[in-house]
């Protein structure tokens, strides 16, 4: 059964405005081209061709933050990155999604140092942590999911 | 021990109070740090020790007394000889004289040491944080700086630590 057979010869499809908006956000959302450590790695296995994050509409790393809708915090954040990063999440157009990958980018991990953020959340708000040191390509494609659905929730209030 | 490290000791221990140390074919010496710049100088210019490969610090708080030691580790490109320097330092402002004008490399050594262990060296052109961000306070690598910056979250305390933590608004 396609959807030809739903919607008969009308040619048309009907839907809510919130449901034909996220379903347009969830399956073009732009990751931002950039990694922070070990975990950037494992995103970029995601990219490949093995995991292949382009199923889900997110085969676009973009190079500038205001052409990227989400931010994949992958790896732990250094106090002398965390203006930079919030600087850079400050450039990125609204709606925008931050997913922090990995423990250190989530609480600090091993890191209970002067040196190390204890949580991006510190410096800007966090949709989806993923867990593990370092998330495994599905994992992080798991949290990428997790995100749509979140986002496939919203409603006109939301946005708002 | 190499017959033209031995000449270099012998010339420096006439007129310097170093003291030579070999362990396991590496050799240190023990330098005052008034007279090591003066060591240096020689070193380089009469023994073709030319090439400064590191520069660091150590610190024996609360072994030892002085607490710091700054490490030098001269090469000699030609004679493919290595000697190590060790300056006691002591004091809770600790001081060195500068050695850029012999090993430009040292500048942003210095700057590192200063930064972590916060030993000012007198007469370096532009002293200043090379690795933390300008506005930081104390220097990380002493050992009685603090380990940690935040309580760890366990399932007992969880709440109690959220409630310190400062969370990013927007």
């Amino acid at each position: 059964m396609g959807i030809e057979q739903k919607a008969g010869d009308l040619g048309a499809v009907t839907m809510r405005l919130e449901q034909a908006v996220n379903w347009a956000r969830t399956y073009a959302m732009w990751p931002m081209l950039f990694g922070l450590a070990c975990c950037a790695i494992e995103m970029m296995a995601g990219q490949a061709a093995k995991h292949d994050m382009s199923r889900f509409g997110m085969e676009l790393m973009r190079a500038t933050p205001r052409q990227s809708d989400l931010m994949i915090i992958s790896g732990r954040v250094t106090r002398k990155m965390a203006p930079v990063l919030r600087l850079l999440y400050d450039q990125m157009p609204e709606p925008k999604w931050v997913i922090s990958m990995g423990d250190c980018a989530s609480c600090g991990g091993v890191f209970n140092n002067y040196a190390i953020v204890q949580g991006v959340d510190e410096i800007m708000p966090v949709d989806v942590y993923v867990a593990g040191c370092p998330p495994r390509p599905e994992a992080l494609v798991h949290g990428i999911l997790t995100l749509h659905e979140k986002v496939r929730g919203e409603t006109i209030k939301t946005w708002a | 021990m190499n017959e033209e490290i031995q000449q270099a000791i012998t010339a420096l221990e006439e007129r310097f109070s170093v003291e030579a140390e070999e362990f396991r074919g590496e050799i240190n010496l023990t330098v005052a740090g008034e007279e090591l710049v003066a060591v240096c100088q020689m070193l380089r210019d009469d023994f073709d020790f030319k090439f400064m490969e590191i520069m660091t610090a150590v610190d024996y708080w609360p072994e030892q007394e002085p607490r710091f030691h700054v490490i030098y580790k001269l090469y000699s490109i030609e004679k493919k000889l290595r000697i190590g320097l060790r300056v006691p330092v002591a004091g809770i402002e600790p001081k060195l004289p500068t050695v850029v004008d012999l090993f430009a490399n040292a500048n942003w050594r210095e700057r590192e040491i200063w930064d972590m262990f916060g030993i000012r060296f007198e007469g370096h052109p532009d002293l200043r944080r090379i690795l933390m961000p300008h506005d930081w306070q104390g220097h990380p690598l002493r050992k009685d700086y603090p380990l940690g910056y935040e309580e760890v979250q366990f399932s007992f305390n969880a709440e109690e630590v959220d409630q310190d933590k400062p969370y990013a608004k927007e």
